[in-house]
């Protein structure tokens, strides 16, 4: 009895705060018979991460989803307002947990394209080896758990052992094995050790192989595909209207990919195909991922074959540290390292959108520079942030698990929904 | 005492020897507990199996190679604060989980392990009870079993667990219906609704051969009945989030966990009995008595194998595409069997 | 990318459309930008639209915190087949940081808009659902703004604390 006074006394600020909180309106549906309000999330199984739905329900069907966001917003953007420009890519690394090459490399092309900093090309291959592997990376991690949603529930286990493989390679490389921080102002940290080479050539030798089985395990089930055959579609006209890019947009038909389109990092050198759907439905988008981990292993070997020699970063001392055994002989060595470390590079003003294909459509990288030695504004265009928006034509209609199959394969991560 | 055993036996059993009423309540406790020794065997085997088809060990700390880890489990899911919403309907939220696995017990008493034996010079059925009407019996229990669920999930006061016990009531029924259907030709050719004389009409031929398409409705009729994959839409955690044990924690959720355990246990067990010829072995080898229900046990286990390794593979299917399936497939099936049978019997 | 003679000529040709809607064109790191008057922004990018810039893909909020005015927005166009970007940015006072909202004819604005709105305060006129999208609901202060202190927050959950004082002592 007097156990339950405080609590109810103290809960109930709270409550009335919330109960405040309009929400917007409820959808009416004619016709419709007496509806359920479901909430899904913010803890839940199948939402990816901190997402809430509020979904509608007639029966079993969604009559209307409003996602809920917000609840891993950490100001990232704000945050690297505060720091000088080398030490915002770990912060923005940690947006979308998934793809961080793709967060570092969209913020170093934009504040590189401000400095007009010239990248060697033993570093551009090199970033497009570790954007590829993280391409692969964040694809099985879709893969394993969006066959968890639908519930195939080994497949998982299988994508985790190849995402393993993955890290030790860039553990390897990087020292880390997420979150890295292996893509600078300039270049990369440092160029990769010996052996690595030769372990990511068995990696992309094993790879296919495997994305094959996993093909053979998902799509001559026949349960599996009557879960994604035709479900879920939407046109390609919307998808363009909702600016919902990547294997999204892929799946409809429309070939746009940024590496092809508006290649950046000496995307040019290599030959690869763009996978494409025709139906838009599901099983393109699924479909169009899988092949995608074909291409990327296409493109890491092509890489790998022809990677330059040369330098890994700048030889701009006013931008990349100098190397160590210069500042043992080099007073400007000294004064470079001083400045850099304590104070970092100065960058001219401007305002610079710099876009990626990352592995969920377009990333770009808006950073406004005041002339200081930090960003004065930093913004990124994350691609789940707009592809959400994609979730109610989506799923109108469908049934409650088909919702869970659209959301695993609209591939929301929400460290970069949120940011 | 004896006299009032044998008329609560009377009515029921096929009684065709005299069995002393200590010996039922013997029978009863050694299939009590051999029965409920078997559900943390399959928990532990499910896991390390399971583990072993994602490539990965399963549970290996507790005991050795893990085999204690059952018991932990137990201890710590009985162990924990026994809660319940503020919205749930108290009593029925209770009494739920007991129905669950009151009911998966029951049908473990008529599954015969084997035929009648000689035991301290008794004549014994190596069974608890031998009713006349075996599959109803098997049935009227199946429905009550489908009222622990339901009510599991509606007294929760939970949406979700609310939506699973309506996918539960849709599901248990329309599967029920095929599962009784496949039966029928089964009882058919052995003329007996008897579980031991099903057994004992299976001597010249296993009825998997004669009634195979008995056996795959039957069988995809179990998956979808004890709540497996692909069937589990009454749980799919993917969705709602356990469906109708969504609220459940602690002791009840131990106790329906161990039911459901516990029907795929006697699911397999009837399978077994209905068309793997029960206790006998292949090729007219004739073992001891004391073999049979070590051999029941076994041809169950291969069963409860592959409930696992469907598990391990399969995806879930769709609530819509779940009906359509055994509404318009699997119940027309059974039904033309049934036709099928009973001329080709008659003629 | 258009040069800046493009530039030049593109921004003539919308100022013929949508009298007197260009402020300035810029031309930087191989890109072009063009400052709009605030009230014309929807005319502008449907102008844009027709000439074949058919893809938003950004709309983010900037404070040129200390120079006036202060608010910024910038549309990010794309066209697809010319493979072509340009930039469209207008600025407003903090005191009337009014934007006509460009969701009606481009629903990716909707979430985009509503975080320019969150983190910077700028108010679209027509978006069907201006709320607060990152943070919360009853947040005070737009945190993006560059005056906005960075520091530390009032914690939302107090539960333990009030219903148990001093509980960790």
């Amino acid at each position: 009895m007097s156990t339950a006074q405080p609590q109810a006394a103290s809960t109930s600020a709270y409550r009335r705060m919330e109960e405040s909180i309009t929400l917007s309106e409820e959808k009416v549906v004619e016709g419709s018979r007496e509806l359920l309000t479901l909430n899904i999330g913010p803890h839940h199984p199948a939402t990816h991460g901190v997402l809430r739905l509020l979904v509608t329900l007639d029966g079993e069907v969604v009559r209307d989803v409003k996602p809920i966001i917000g609840y891993v917003h950490t100001g990232i953007e704000k945050t690297a307002e505060q720091k000088s420009y080398w030490k915002v890519i770990p912060v923005v690394e940690r947006m979308d947990y998934l793809s961080y090459f793709f967060n570092a490399m969209a913020y170093c092309g934009a504040v590189e394209t401000l400095l007009e900093v010239e990248v060697p090309r033993r570093a551009q291959y090199l970033r497009v080896i570790h954007l590829e592997l993280n391409r692969i990376m964040s694809h099985l991690v879709w893969l394993g758990t969006s066959a968890l949603d639908l519930g195939a529930i080994s497949v998982w286990w299988y994508c985790f052992r190849e995402r393993e493989m993955l890290l030790d390679l860039f553990e390897m490389s990087t020292g880390q094995r997420m979150h890295t921080r292996y893509i600078q102002v300039g270049g990369v940290a440092e160029d990769v050790p010996s052996g690595w080479i030769e372990r990511v050539r068995a990696f992309t030798k094993v790879m296919p192989e495997r994305a094959e089985v996993y093909g053979d395990l998902l799509n001559k089930n026949e349960i599996l595909l009557q879960r994604l055959r035709g479900v879920c579609a939407v046109s390609q006209e919307e998808l363009l209207a909702l600016g919902v890019t990547g294997p999204l947009l892929r799946a409809t038909g429309n070939p746009w990919d940024l590496r092809k389109a508006m290649p950046y990092s000496s995307y040019d050198d290599f030959d690869f195909k763009i996978p494409v759907g025709t139906q838009g439905d599901n099983y393109d988008r699924y479909a169009v991922r899988l092949a995608e981990i074909h291409e990327s292993c296409k493109i890491i070997d092509q890489a790998l074959d022809g990677l330059p020699e040369g330098p890994w970063i700048t030889e701009d001392r006013k931008v990349a540290l100098p190397p160590r055994h210069e500042l043992a002989t080099s007073m400007e060595a000294l004064i470079h390292h001083f400045k850099l470390v304590t104070e970092g590079f100065r960058v001219p003003p401007g305002e610079v959108y710099y876009p990626i294909e990352s592995p969920r459509g377009e990333l770009a990288c808006f950073v406004r520079s005041d002339g200081s030695s930090k960003p004065a504004r930093v913004h990124m265009r994350d691609p789940s942030f707009v592809n959400l928006q994609a979730t109610m034509p989506m799923v109108e209609g469908s049934l409650l698990a088909d919702m869970v199959a659209a959301l695993a394969m609209l591939d929301p991560v929400l460290g970069g929904v949120d940011r | 005492m004896t006299h009032l055993v044998e008329v609560l036996a009377t009515p029921l059993a096929v009684v065709g020897y005299a069995e002393p009423w200590w010996m039922a309540i013997a029978k009863s406790l050694v299939i009590f507990a051999v029965g409920l020794q078997l559900v943390p065997l399959v928990l532990l085997m499910e896991r390390k199996l399971l583990g072993r088809f994602q490539n990965r060990f399963g549970p290996n700390r507790v005991g050795p190679f893990g085999l204690l880890t059952p018991i932990a489990d137990i201890v710590k899911l009985l162990t924990k604060e026994g809660f319940r919403p503020r919205t749930s309907i108290g009593w029925l939220f209770a009494l739920a989980p007991v129905l669950s696995i009151m009911s998966a017990v029951a049908v473990l008493a008529i599954l015969p392990f084997g035929n009648v034996q000689d035991i301290f010079g008794t004549p014994t059925g190596l069974y608890g009870i031998d009713v006349s009407i075996g599959p109803l019996f098997v049935f009227a229990f199946g429905a009550i079993a489908f009222y622990g669920i339901m009510l599991g999930g509606w007294s929760s006061g939970s949406k979700y667990s609310f939506l699973g016990s309506m996918r539960a009531a849709a599901q248990l029924i329309s599967y029920e219906a095929a599962q009784g259907m496949a039966l029928i030709g089964v009882i058919i050719t052995a003329q007996s609704m008897s579980l031991t004389e099903i057994v004992e009409a299976q001597a010249g031929m296993w009825y998997v051969v004669p009634q195979i398409f008995a056996f795959l409705i039957f069988m995809v009729a179990s998956f979808a009945e004890t709540n497996r994959p692909p069937f589990d839409l009454v749980e799919a955690d993917a969705e709602l989030v356990g469906g109708y044990m969504t609220e459940y924690g602690g002791g009840r959720f131990a106790t329906y966990f161990f039911a459901e355990y516990l029907n795929i246990i006697v699911i397999s067990g009837l399978t077994v009995t209905f068309f793997l010829g029960g206790w006998m072995l292949p090729f007219g080898i004739d073992a001891p008595g004391w073999v049979d229900p070590l051999v029941v046990i076994g041809k169950l286990m291969v069963f409860v194998f592959f409930f696992i390794w469907i598990r391990a593979t399969l995806p879930r299917l769709r609530y819509d595409q779940l009906m359509s399936f055994g509404w318009k497939v699997l119940l027309p099936l059974a039904t033309l069997n049934t036709l099928v049978t009973a001329i080709v019997v008659t003629v | 990318m258009p040069d800046a003679t493009g530039m030049e000529l593109l921004a003539r040709e919308l100022g013929e459309r949508v009298e007197g809607c260009v402020l300035a064109t810029r031309h930087f790191r191989g890109k072009g930008a063009i400052d709009v008057r605030p009230s014309s922004v929807v005319e502008v990018l449907r102008a844009l639209r027709e000439r074949g810039f058919d893809f938003l893909t950004s709309v983010h909020g900037l404070d040129y915190f200390p120079e006036e005015p202060r608010l910024g927005v910038q549309y990010e166009l794309l066209d697809m087949s010319a493979l072509d970007r340009l930039t469209v940015a207008l600025r407003v006072p903090l005191e009337d940081p009014r934007v006509p909202s460009v969701t009606p004819d481009w629903p990716t604005a909707n979430h985009q808009e509503r975080e320019v709105f969150d983190m910077f305060g700028v108010i679209f006129d027509g978006h069907p659902d201006l709320r607060r999208i990152l943070m919360p609901e009853d947040y005070e202060g737009h945190p993006q703004r560059r005056d906005f202190p960075v520091g530390g927050e009032p914690i939302l959950f107090t539960h333990n604390e009030t219903s148990s004082p001093r509980w960790f002592a």
